[in-house]
């Protein structure tokens, strides 16, 4: 067990992996995502009070989860990286980023066309919006960080350490905005007691949540994938496995 | 231990002293700052007193991030900071005792100016007293996030974007209770759970900070 997590932590294994895994992932994804937006899009009955408008919640919601899975995973994979120098853990932070960033656009940008015929506004001050926005300049943040030091390892280690200090400070930010006011509807399913969702509108929710979960993993083998294909097009390895394949 | 904590600090401290505009640039940032904040909101002084706590805060948030971006700079380029992470005492407490010195040259002079821009923003006494108070809570904090920023940008010429970009959204919740704690204070209402949420926001930042900025400059000196 240990060892095949070890053998999988060198990027020449990961690669020839990831290169196996990628078409399924991508197909897995795609339908997936389909069947959640038949199901949600379709199905799914009228909301009474919100009408057809509410089923943008297929979308917005499973973004805002993998917005912030996103940065809790690359957190410990920071974390992973600087405890035991793996320097794999390092790449899936980079490649994670842009992903989770744009999974926290995506959220923003759907819950401001959600909020406009609900609220009236486009965008609200409101505690849980304002959370996933500094969320997203927490990501931004990382990305510059990264970008910003030459030396990619050293780029690494440092913004490991940033993502430490940010998943340290998201509650307390997530907390002391919800105190500040708050006007967002509060959350519907929880792991806690019954939901407050209907169970036909709970399950195309689901399932678009294994198919954003599918989708983040397929971009990330690929982008992993590319960033190994940069740091190593010398090393012998690679070489033999093209000839091969 | 405690003999190099106070040797560093008070060389820190001469340096300081010894170019004034490390510690009157930050103040007069803050003075223009809240002034042309004034003119964006007209004459109406209700909407003034209104926005008053809010203004000035954000422009002590960012008067002490500009003085930032210098904090490890001549030391990194003189080499000193590597003889530094070399001696014997602890780096943490060394990091805590230039964290400390940025704060008594960068935090504590928004702290006595802070009143005369509470009164230019017609804030009553009450009100501009416990602004005083929270700036004085919070600037430690922002000395500590900050310091942790710098750490990570030392390599960087020109950092003070990006270093505000890394430390003003750590910031957002000290902003958050200073500027109600001051607003509850002007209607008379009870502050004493905003001034105890900042004291352990410091108390918070003190305990980590130190350990991560530590962690940061290892990583940025290591070849």
């Amino acid at each position: 067990m240990w060892l095949w997590f070890h053998k999988l932590s060198t990027a020449r294994h990961f690669y020839a992996l990831a290169t196996r895994l990628t078409p399924w992932l991508g197909w897995l994804t795609g339908l997936t995502i389909a069947l959640g937006l038949y199901l949600g899009l379709v199905v799914a009955p009228i909301d009474y009070q919100q009408k057809d408008a509410y089923r943008i919640m297929f979308v917005h919601v499973p973004s805002a989860w993998m917005s912030m899975m996103i940065y809790t995973m690359m957190a410990v994979s920071g974390a992973i990286g600087l405890i035991w120098r793996i320097k794999l853990a390092h790449v899936a932070c980079t490649a994670a980023a842009t992903i989770g960033a744009s999974f926290t656009l995506i959220t923003l940008v759907t819950g401001s066309i959600w909020g406009k015929p609900m609220w009236g506004a486009w965008w609200a001050w409101d505690a849980r919006l304002t959370s996933e926005l500094i969320l997203l300049f927490l990501y931004l943040g990382f990305i510059a960080l990264e970008s910003a030091i030459p030396d990619r390892t050293k780029g690494q280690k440092a913004g490991a350490i940033l993502l430490l200090a940010g998943v340290v400070n998201i509650p307390i930010i997530h907390y002391s905005v919800l105190w500040w006011h708050t006007l967002h509807q509060t959350a519907s399913v929880s792991k806690f007691g019954i939901p407050s969702i209907h169970i036909s509108m709970l399950t195309p929710l689901l399932v678009m949540t294994v198919g954003f979960m599918l989708l983040f993993l397929t971009i990330l083998a690929l982008r992993m994938r590319a960033m190994i294909l940069e740091t190593e097009y010398q090393s012998k390895w690679l070489r033999q496995l093209e000839e091969s394949g | 231990m405690t003999r190099a904590f106070g040797a560093l600090l008070k060389r820190d401290l001469i340096l300081v002293a010894r170019t004034p505009g490390d510690y009157t640039t930050p103040v007069i940032f803050f003075v223009v700052c809240t002034t042309l904040f004034s003119f964006v909101a007209g004459k109406d002084i209700a909407v003034l007193k209104s926005i008053g706590p809010g203004v000035i805060w954000v422009s002590a948030l960012l008067a002490s991030m500009l003085s930032l971006e210098g904090l490890f700079r001549s030391d990194y380029e003189d080499g000193t900071l590597e003889q530094i992470l070399t001696a014997p005492a602890p780096l943490p407490l060394l990091v805590l005792a230039k964290a400390f010195a940025h704060w008594i040259s960068a935090g504590v002079p928004l702290l006595l100016i802070s009143p005369i821009l509470g009164i230019l923003m017609n804030l009553d006494s009450h009100s501009t007293a416990i602004l005083v108070v929270t700036i004085a809570i919070s600037t430690p904090t922002f000395s500590l996030i900050g310091i942790f920023g710098a750490a990570l940008v030392i390599s960087q010429k020109k950092a003070g974007m990006l270093l505000s970009l890394l430390t003003l959204p750590l910031c957002v919740p000290i902003l958050i209770f200073s500027v109600s704690a001051v607003s509850a204070a002007a209607d008379q209402l009870p502050i004493g759970g905003h001034l105890m949420l900042l004291g352990a926001f410091f108390v918070f930042t003190l305990t980590l900070s130190p350990f991560g900025t530590a962690g940061a400059l290892r990583i940025m000196l290591s070849n």
